[in-house]
């Protein structure tokens, strides 16, 4: 995890990176963000010129695609400006997967500059704004899947900490939560049997408690456990936990953290 | 289905064996868990400091090696050096012969079975028996080990109980105590025939020469109580600088391996029987193992060697969890395996085994557990770049190529041009689709409708609204 102080004051401008996942399939959560953070007072870039973070090469092993691809993103996001990312995974190749691929190369400071600059989107309102409470209403079960990515940093404890402040809402603990959901970007692909059986493991602990929804911080996972679910004929609702957050925004839920700054 | 060799032997594992893989595995985990977190509130600072101590050694490796061999030889120890596994056979081999001995007990030594010591001597004519009761059940099976704390973690009571029928142990009996006390008979005249013994070592304190080996059974103990000659193997990066490391190391190592605050047996070993005392070794050896140790710690992923053989690791592994150990066709099984074994390979042996660093979700579990943080998870990302750079057939199996995704990524306009043309996709289905990795995804799992470009459309029609 990266140690770096709260920000003193909201910062007045932050680069969005929507991440691929997110172009490609669940706008949603993308969508959903921007209308977080600008609730919030904050003005949201979106650089229109992004992709990709680099992970899928960087885990697939192949650090020299993913050096290309991690270069370009410093260009699109260059300055000062906090990047808020909605995905554990994503902010984790920026501040610990790029440095690692980068060790002896020319550039390891701007990739290193970039890394300490990017949020993943609950740890940013938890840890960087100081936001402690929510206080939107949703009736309902939440599950919440901790991805492996935001092991050892503040999105865990972020997400639960504010969903755990909305009237209503009830959090729901399900058996072996720090187990993997087998997703594992290539690794599924490449080890499909144990990838399932891992999924499958999650889902049934998971299900076993009835949530209403399943939320994460990272939608990869929930892309990876939904559609096993679903090809093995169960329901299994589930959203980015930021969502949660936009849905149950409202005018008395910010006041709080405007007061406050 | 073409997969991955771990992915294969995973899908064809017997049922009992995979349940018992994966409870033992589960139970490994929880237990280790309770009992550090009850004693030590804050065991992640332990496990930190435990990995300054293990990579400060390893950054002075030549120093500490040039003290433990002091001390040791002061204690009355005679000190050699291995540099393969074939010369620690060898030397192992000479030290037998010059004093006489046939019959050896062993306890558990990774490294032994790293050089592969028992084939080596059984070939040579020697008896050779281990007397850890996992290991012993192994020996009788000509099993290969695939474990590090529980040997026998993938076998049920039935199947030792055939083995020891088949083994003319006595007639088929699964009860524990009958198993138990069967391996015990048979031990004992070994232990009192044997005049070698033949034990590994979980530390070795540069300062005093001590040597510590801990075992739940005490069989290390029986063996020296019964020879004349005691053998240590020992890889170089056991050393450890001071005694009062061990204090911090012990408490990690039982709580990490099977729960216990310390196991039932520690022993500090430092020389040969002294004077006076009733039983003990009268010689005393200890081997100091490289096989290509240097060529580890001089590699980019020499964080390995602080490994003290803990097996923790192994057992939060989902992987491993699933595939059992002897899934890694080697010594060291698990994620600390998938690590160590291809470095320990060398350069020929690396391509066969190149496939291992594959074999992780990349979850980070083994770090979060590790004694002594083993960044784990970052060795395998740099062992899978190694295996690209070579052009590694066993590591690219499976895993789609990159090129063309990296070449389209680096090209914003491109890129938007692929998200929106792949809406067509959400038209087809899935079996229509002429991409390899897709297929693999799609057998399991249902993919969701693409939506390329509708948050980028969306972003822009508002801003353009505002205005
Ligand atoms: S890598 Fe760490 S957790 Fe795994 S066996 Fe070694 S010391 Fe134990």
């Amino acid at each position: 995890m990266l140690d770096r102080p709260p920000f003193p004051r909201p910062p007045e401008r932050v680069l969005f990176m929507a991440t691929c996942l997110c172009d490609a399939f669940f706008d949603e959560a993308a969508k959903a963000s921007v209308e977080v953070l600008e609730g919030l007072g904050i003005e949201v870039v979106i650089p229109q010129a992004q992709t990709c973070c680099g992970q899928p090469a960087f885990n697939g092993g192949d650090w020299k695609s993913s050096r290309a691809v991690v270069r370009h993103t410093l260009e699109v996001f260059a300055g000062d400006d906090p990047i808020i990312v909605p995905s554990g995974s994503c902010g984790a190749m920026m501040f610990h997967g790029a440095p690692l691929e980068f060790e002896k190369e020319k550039d390891l400071d701007l990739v290193k500059q970039t890394g300490a600059r990017t949020w993943e989107i609950f740890d940013f309102l938890y840890r960087g704004l100081g936001i402690r409470e929510w206080t939107g209403s949703w009736k309902g079960k939440i599950a919440v899947h901790s991805s492996c990515h935001t092991r050892g940093t503040g999105t865990p404890e972020a997400i639960r900490s504010l969903l755990g402040t909305i009237e209503g809402l009830e959090l729901v603990d399900f058996a072996e939560p720090e187990q993997c959901c087998g997703f594992g970007g290539t690794f599924s692909v490449a080890f499909p049997n144990i990838s399932r059986n891992m999924g499958t493991l999650k889902i049934g602990n998971v299900l076993e408690t009835q949530p209403d929804l399943l939320v994460s911080g990272d939608m990869s996972c929930l892309m990876h456990l939904k559609g096993l679910a679903e090809k093995s004929g169960r329901s299994l609702p589930a959203k980015h936990a930021i969502e949660l957050l936009r849905d149950t925004m409202n005018e008395s839920s910010l006041s709080y953290v405007l007061a406050n700054h | 289905m073409s997969s991955q060799i771990i992915d294969q032997f995973a899908a064809d594992l017997d049922g009992e064996v995979r349940t018992s893989v994966r409870s033992g595995s589960a139970a490994g985990t929880d237990k280790r868990h309770k009992v550090l977190f009850e004693d030590f509130p804050e065991a992640d600072r332990m496990r930190e400091l435990a990995g300054k101590v293990k990579q400060h050694t390893l950054d002075h490796l030549d120093k500490y090696l040039e003290q433990a061999e002091a001390a040791l030889k002061a204690n009355g120890a005679k000190v050699h050096f291995a540099w393969d596994a074939k010369a620690a056979c060898d030397e192992v081999e000479a030290i037998l012969r010059q004093s006489n001995a046939k019959t050896v007990t062993k306890s558990k030594s990774m490294v032994s079975e790293e050089v592969g010591l028992n084939d080596s001597l059984a070939e040579r004519g020697f008896d050779v028996v281990e007397t850890d009761l996992g290991e012993f059940i192994l020996q009788l099976d000509g099993d290969h080990p695939s474990h590090v704390v529980k040997p026998i973690i993938h076998k049920n009571r039935s199947e030792i109980a055939r083995t020891f029928e088949k083994h003319g142990l006595g007639e088929y009996n699964d009860e524990p105590e009958t198993i138990t006390r069967r391996a015990r008979q048979f031990m004992r005249k070994k232990y009192l025939q044997a005049e070698a013994t033949i034990t590994g070592a979980n530390f070795v304190s540069a300062e005093s020469g001590r040597m510590c080996v801990v075992t739940n059974e005490g069989n290390s103990r029986f063996g020296l109580a019964g020879s004349r000659v005691h053998i240590a193997l020992v890889g170089i990066e056991k050393i450890v600088p001071r005694d009062i490391d061990l204090s911090l190391l012990l408490n990690l190592l039982g709580r990490s391996a099977t729960g216990q605050a310390l196991t039932v047996y520690t022993e500090f070993i430092a020389g040969p029987k002294a004077e006076g005392a009733v039983s003990g070794p009268e010689e005393f050896h200890v081997v100091f193992v490289n096989n290509r140790r240097t060529e580890v710690l001089a590699s980019n992923c020499r964080e390995i060697l602080r490994c003290i053989r803990c097996g923790a690791c192994m057992n939060v592994c989902p992987v491993y969890r699933q595939a059992s150990g002897h899934a890694y066709r080697s010594v060291y099984p698990g994620p600390l395996g998938a690590v160590l074994s291809p470095l320990l390979a060398g350069a020929e042996g690396f391509p066969e085994l190149a496939d291992l660093p594959k074999a992780s979700s990349l979850c980070g579990a083994c770090n979060e557990v590790c004694p002594v943080d083993i960044p784990i998870p970052d060795l395998l990302l740099k062992l899978r770049d190694r295996g690209k750079q070579e052009h590694n057939a066993q590591a690219a199996a499976d895993t789609p190529p990159m090129g063309a995704w990296a070449w389209v990524a680096q090209s914003p306009a491109l890129w938007r041009a692929s998200l929106k043309s792949a809406n067509m996709l959400n038209l087809l289905p899935y079996e229509k689709i002429p991409f390899g990795p897709l297929g693999r995804w799609t057998r399991d799992r249902t993919l969701p409708a693409w939506r390329g470009g509708k948050f980028r459309s969306w972003a822009k029609n508002r801003k353009k609204a505002a205005k």
